[in-house]
């Protein structure tokens, strides 16, 4: 993704995240994409003929799928961490106008620090690695429940897969067409004009006093 | 401290609006830990309902895109290392050594002159999935080590792979059955490469990954040793439906 070019100087910049939720959002995705691509080494034909190594591409795989909640994980000693997933888990009655304005792809969507959009997926993706962690691990340790859970977790494990790689797709594409959000997650800071248009509801420092 | 950029008289949006109200976040969370938890418990049904509908027209797919879905019938690649060699006419040896009285080394034009048995089975591989009625042709094990003059002392035989890192082993009983062939065609054409070709191994009663791919050498041995996906946690003796945990139909 190429970078967005820097802030015009003199603009104020209202704080978005800390160094710390940067250093979490980066490791996560970083496990996240090593995860998707050692998957599709394993699982698409014309890859797995290219790459081979199964033995090695499944351990890789297996590892960095365990570990992918581990940087949140560590990342809950940040009180800046844990101040915004409160706001991801909260929604207010604007999060509902905003949900419904996007369906009908009306404006007027109403957000505070994370709109509704940002909140679902936060909260989807949560459930969904979960989710694939434990049916990951039943396939992993063949020894640990009976056939009929495997060939289910299997099951969950491909198509929520599928699914999965899907969404993020969106989460990245959405990242792609804002340029400014994505300077809030690398930089930390943003445009206090596109914080007052994105997210109008958002209490940051500078206009909460 | 309402904000002029959200009137139509919404509800109380004071200070604090933005972080309190209804934990959908967790709900979200929790929701798709149940929905998973109800996914696995229905795979079954679920699995089947697609085998019979979606999963059935998929078959007819002339663009094998739909082979990239979950359960997507038909075989899939594994390879225990980077890309495999080509071999061909020319190039291609299988080797037979060990406790044998004559050592031999065979060409394919030598293998396709022996007499050839075709065998038509159902594929179980270890992970799943299954590909029904498929013919597999090639010459007998047995007829193999019978030209080599078995020793007495001998109780197993070892098989490696072109490939360089893959192995398999049977014991001698086992491979001296009739459904154990050094195959040469599957689905009646020649073996492709992706399928293990020029020739491999077909164990017609054991999980799949006993059929070695690549198949270059037959090395007779005194004791059975572990092959490649053995020596990572696989049973030996691989019976279908007998082994590994797994309760398939059986093969033959």
């Amino acid at each position: 993704m190429p970078r967005p070019p820097e802030p015009p100087a003199g603009r104020p910049r209202v704080p978005r995240f800390t160094p710390a939720e940067h250093r979490v959002h980066r490791a996560t995705a970083v496990l996240m994409a090593v995860c998707v691509l050692t998957a599709a080494c394993l699982y698409l034909p014309f890859l797995a003929e290219l790459v081979g190594r199964r033995a090695l591409m499944v351990a890789v795989h297996e590892w960095s799928g365990i570990l992918l909640p581990v940087p949140l994980l560590l990342g809950l000693a940040s009180r800046a961490l844990r101040t915004d997933l409160r706001h991801l888990n909260r929604f207010g009655p604007h999060d509902r106008r905003w949900l419904r304005a996007a369906l009908r792809r009306r404006g007027d969507r109403p957000a505070g620090k994370f709109n509704a959009g940002q909140k679902l997926y936060a909260a989807w993706i949560a459930g969904a690695v979960l989710v694939m962690a434990a049916t990951g691990l039943l396939m992993w340790f063949t020894h640990l429940a009976p056939l009929v859970w495997r060939t289910g977790a299997t099951f969950v494990h491909d198509w929520l897969a599928l699914t999965v790689i899907v969404v993020i797709a969106g989460h990245v594409w959405k990242a792609y067409a804002d340029p400014e959000s994505r300077r809030g997650m690398r930089t930390g800071s943003v445009d206090a004009g596109w914080a007052a248009r994105e997210h109008p509801l958002w209490e940051h420092e500078d206009k909460a006093r | 401290m309402t904000k002029e950029a959200n009137p139509a008289g919404a509800p109380d949006h004071g200070a604090g609006a933005d972080g309190s109200g209804t934990p959908v976040g967790r709900r979200v969370v929790l929701g798709m830990l149940a929905a998973g938890a109800a996914g696995v418990a229905a795979a079954p049904f679920l699995q089947r309902a697609w085998d019979d509908t979606l999963g059935a027209a998929a078959q007819q797919d002339p663009t094998g895109l739909s082979g990239l879905l979950p359960g997507g019938g038909g075989f899939r690649y594994y390879s225990v290392t980077g890309p495999v060699p080509d071999r061909d006419e020319r190039t291609y040896r299988l080797t037979v050594d060990g406790l044998v009285r004559h050592r031999a080394a065979y060409r394919l034009a030598d293998l396709r002159a022996l007499p050839q048995t075709r065998v038509v089975r159902d594929v179980q591989c270890v992970t799943g999935w299954r590909v029904p009625h498929t013919p597999f042709e090639g010459v007998r094990l047995s007829a193999l080590l019978d030209a080599a003059g078995v020793r007495p002392e001998a109780k197993a035989v070892r098989f490696t792979c072109f490939d360089g890192a893959y192995s398999e082993s049977l014991t001698l009983e086992q491979a001296r059955r009739d459904d154990v062939l050094v195959a040469l065609r599957m689905q009646d054409a020649p073996l492709a490469h992706a399928h293990g070709g020029p020739v491999r191994l077909y164990v017609a009663p054991m999980y799949f990954y006993k059929s070695a791919k690549w198949l270059s050498g037959i090395t007779v041995t005194d004791h059975v040793l572990p092959g490649y996906w053995e020596n990572l946690g696989y049973d030996v003796d691989a019976w279908v439906g007998r082994s590994n945990g797994r309760d398939d139909a059986p093969t033959t």
